[in-house]
């Protein structure tokens, strides 16, 4: 039961590839391969620690105002983020700019504490949380990889590509994630239907 | 009534717990965020003007100007910040100067959100080298093509927004700046 909880966001039912949800972090911060490891990873802090605080109070918060008080939730643990990577990273927080104070408003994690973590066990909740995270995290780290190899001909900030080779740097642009998420999802939808 | 107090309850214990928990995380990170700041910023001074034997900072109206001094204690040129509007958000750039304001010593992006992979490489060193050396007794230009002056920089293909900002922006504080220290 558990095992199926975990593997079901990791495939199944992965938030990007499946579910499509998270479009806009998706999409922007996966220029690099790091940017989109770093982005995955935050996620999954933040969406393991809301599952839980919900989980855990999720009988005591009057349903009228449970969404409010989940983005409450939700976006304290996004500045922790925030904070530590300021901190502790300042180059990563640099390169992710934005898009880490946006992690209060990414569909994935509401959509996690109000469909699963706030119906839930504490447990249940918890392992749901880490599939879907990590099902992000690998989703971003792919995409990420894929650009910057075909946009920039590296991995992780190391060049691997050959001296000359051109890089394509539509890759690296909005319309690359678009090309690049798209056949994704269609490559996943084709193993799917077999 | 009794559920509207328990939901005005609820909400207001959530957001007054959290805001207690955030204002502890933030006072335990403060300072270190502060000295990464100071340490991004002063190894940017560094990095510009490595024989500068003392660096004081003086006042200028509302901007910070950085003074480099040689080991004899003369002035060997200027370092200050400029910042403006991008292609997305603010760019801070650390720019070092001759005393006379004519000549560009180099330049340090300090911060930016440029776009990844491509305005982004205003951080890159063949960006950041053009500005070595530059004359700047006339506006630095920009180009797309490789430079024939000495007051052009070649702008990143793909990027000329991000490329004419931090030209705009440097134009615009030495304009500033060479009025208000040379009139001294």
């Amino acid at each position: 039961m558990s095992k199926t909880n975990f593997l079901k966001g990791l495939w199944k039912e992965h938030p990007v590839l499946r579910q499509l949800l998270g479009m806009c972090p998706t999409l922007a911060v996966t220029t690099t391969a790091i940017n989109g490891l770093s982005m995955g990873l935050a996620v999954v802090f933040v969406l393991f620690f809301s599952s839980f605080v919900v989980s855990l109070i999720k009988k005591v918060v009057p349903h009228q105002v449970r969404i409010a008080v989940y983005t409450v939730i939700i976006a304290t643990f996004v500045t922790i983020v925030d904070i530590f990577l300021k901190a502790q990273f300042p180059q990563i927080s640099r390169a992710l700019g934005p898009y880490v104070p946006l992690i209060v408003v990414n569909c994935i994690i509401l959509g996690r504490c109000e469909a699963f973590a706030s119906k839930h066990h504490m447990a249940d909740s918890l392992i749901d949380a880490l599939g879907m995270g990590f099902g992000f995290a690998w989703g971003l780290f792919l995409l990420g990889s894929i650009r910057e190899i075909l946009g920039a001909g590296s991995i992780m900030g190391i060049t691997i590509m050959p001296q000359a080779y051109n890089p394509l740097i539509v890759m690296i642009l909005p319309a690359g994630a678009f090309l690049v998420l798209g056949l994704m999802v269609a490559i996943m939808n084709r193993i799917e239907q077999k | 009534m009794k559920d509207t107090i328990k939901i005005i309850g609820v909400l207001t214990l959530v957001c007054v717990i959290c805001a207690f928990f955030l204002s502890f995380i933030f006072a335990l990170a403060r300072e270190k965020i502060e000295g990464n700041n100071n340490k991004i910023q002063q190894e940017a001074i560094y990095r510009l003007a490595p024989s500068a034997e003392k660096v004081t900072e003086v006042k200028a109206g509302n901007d910070v100007i950085y003074k480099l001094f040689d080991n004899k204690g003369d002035l060997i040129g200027y370092v200050f910040l400029a910042e403006g509007q991008g292609y997305q958000g603010k760019i801070k750039i650390l720019a070092a100067v001759n005393p006379c304001f004519d000549e560009m010593k180099g330049i340090e992006i300090i911060d930016s959100v440029e776009t990844p992979g491509l305005g982004d490489k205003i951080q890159g060193e063949a960006f950041k080298r053009q500005f070595n050396n530059l004359i700047i007794s006339l506006p630095i230009e920009y180009v797309k093509d490789v430079p024939n002056k000495d007051n052009q920089i070649r702008a990143i293909t793909g990027a000329t927004v991000s490329s004419r900002a931090v030209v705009n922006i440097l134009n615009d504080k030495i304009n500033q700046l060479r009025e208000r220290l040379l009139e001294k």
